[in-house]
């Protein structure tokens, strides 16, 4: 046994190759740059390189490979929205969720456990009966529960709670999900090397340059870059860079803290949310209860954590399971969010020529990672905006056409 | 507890003040065109620096004006508008 270590150690098959390659030197030139290296950037680079044969793309990712929100969010892969060109798109993510761990050869743990979402006043019941209709009727398997269901479905929640803020209800969406998140870009970013996609980490853009109304080019820490497209995908940091650009997103960035519970043995089989007291949890595969998502009350962009948000986030959560009172926080984060006034994303066109947006992701970005970087892949190739992303153009805000998922999106991830 | 500096108060705790966001121009009701509307409606200063904002110090009703590094979060100050000029 030693002496085969001792062999294979020394070996020339030692060190294996990772599955990302190191960062290369700049080319010169590439067809497409992808500004921002998480989920979604590294998703479009993967189908452009799979689907259209676009393979000189670079990522470019100011700092390491999915450290910004593609590794904070809370992992909740769900299409239980309001208005039907939000559930189409979604349901459209959710089903490339399932198929991703074939896909990429990379085991994603994708986990359909189903979300509950509880309403603690008639009118959450009201608006959760319009979802139930809305999600049935475009495909989704969504229903209404009863007190009982709620009961049947998770027969740990506290019901009544002394009377404050008792659970009337549910919804029920079958369909919810939860995956590891950093194992979705890994799978992204390992697919996307091997089809040639250059995935540059520690290259900061510092300016987008344009031509006659048409982007040629990327100004980076590492050099000047020319290309035909750019994709800005770049999560928190949206609206600062799409200004570099000259495009003023309708965006406001917030910070969104969660936390995490030192393991515990497995006793939560689904998704739980709360509207009315802005929390929802999941237990990880290890045991550990992940916590979120409190946004903060004023614009940031800081990913520090506040006392006052991790205790409300602790108040929620004990008061839908007592017996977490006397367990411990293992760590607490924030991912900076980039808020749009209807709680939907803005992808496709940008008033530059060749300048596509993936912008707008808030605090509802993962559960798309698949779904919007095959949509922006087609974008880019096709150069026509796929009927599926119609909706969320950025337009819709010249139009007044807003597409609002407030109730369906806050506090209910 | 982060503090925040009211004009009338004095340094309270941040969770006494109501953010009301990002102070900008009115639009001009009778000569605003549609697109300078929805502009007004829909975009707000958002830069990753200095940004002037209104606060409201909920227990005593009263709105202000604070400067604010929407990195680092330091106060930079904070003013009653009725009294001081505006930058």
């Amino acid at each position: 046994m030693v002496f085969r270590l001792l062999k294979y150690g020394l070996s020339h098959r030692y060190p294996v190759t990772g599955d990302i390659p190191a960062t290369p030197d700049l080319k010169p030139r590439y067809d497409v740059v992808i500004i921002g290296g998480g989920g979604h950037g590294l998703s479009c680079a993967y189908h452009l390189a799979r689907y259209h044969g676009i393979r000189r793309v670079a990522v470019l990712e100011k700092g390491w490979l999915a450290g910004g929100n593609t590794s904070r969010n809370t992992t909740t892969i769900r299409s239980n929205y309001l208005t039907p060109q939000g559930i189409a798109f979604y349901k459209e993510g959710l089903e490339l969720f399932a198929a991703m761990s074939d896909e990429l050869d990379f085991n994603i743990m994708f986990s359909q456990r189903g979300q509950l979402t509880l309403a603690h006043t008639e009118a959450t019941m009201r608006a959760f009966h319009t979802r139930a209709e809305a999600g049935t009727y475009m495909g989704t398997r969504i229903e209404v529960v009863d007190p009982k269901g709620v009961e049947a479905l998770c027969p740990e929640l506290n019901m009544d709670y002394g009377g404050a803020l008792e659970i009337l209800g549910g919804l029920w969406h079958a369909d919810g999900a939860t995956a590891r998140h950093d194992a979705v870009a890994w799978g992204y970013a390992a697919q996307a090397a091997r089809c040639g996609v250059e995935i540059h980490q520690r290259t900061e853009v510092d300016g987008i340059e344009i031509a006659a109304g048409r982007v040629t080019g990327v100004v980076t820490s590492r050099g000047a870059i020319a290309c035909d497209h750019v994709l800005i995908a770049c999560g928190g940091m949206n609206y600062h860079v799409a200004q570099m650009a000259g495009v003023e997103l309708p965006i406001r960035t917030y910070p969104l803290q969660a936390m995490v519970t030192q393991p515990v043995k497995p006793w939560l089989n689904i998704l739980i949310s709360s509207v009315s007291l802005h929390t929802y949890l999941v237990q990880s595969s290890r045991g550990e209860v992940v916590i979120g998502g409190g946004s903060d009350p004023y614009q940031l962009y800081s990913t520090r954590s506040t006392l006052d948000m991790k205790e409300h986030l602790a108040e929620g959560s004990v008061h839908l399971f007592p017996f977490l009172q006397g367990v411990r926080v293992l760590r607490q984060w924030a991912g900076i969010t980039d808020m749009t006034p209807d709680y939907s994303p803005i992808m496709g066109a940008s008033p530059v020529t060749n300048l596509w947006l993936d912008c707008g992701w808030g605090t509802w970005g993962f559960k798309a990672t698949g779904v919007a970087g095959k949509r922006l892949a087609e974008c880019i190739a096709t150069g026509r905006v796929p009927a599926i992303l119609h909706p969320f153009a950025l337009e819709r805000f010249e139009r007044f056409a807003l597409l609002n998922e407030m109730g369906a999106t806050a506090a209910s991830h | 507890m982060k503090l925040l500096t009211c004009p009338m108060n004095g340094p309270r705790n941040i969770d006494e003040f109501q953010y009301l966001g990002p102070v900008r121009d009115d639009a001009d009701p009778d000569t605003a065109s549609d697109a300078a509307w929805a502009r007004h409606v829909f975009r707000a200063a958002n830069p990753p620096g200095r940004l002037l904002e209104w606060w409201r110090h909920v227990p005593t009703n009263f709105v202000f004006v604070a400067e604010r590094d929407t990195v680092s979060n330091d106060v930079i100050r904070t003013f009653d508008p009725a009294t001081a000029e505006r930058p």
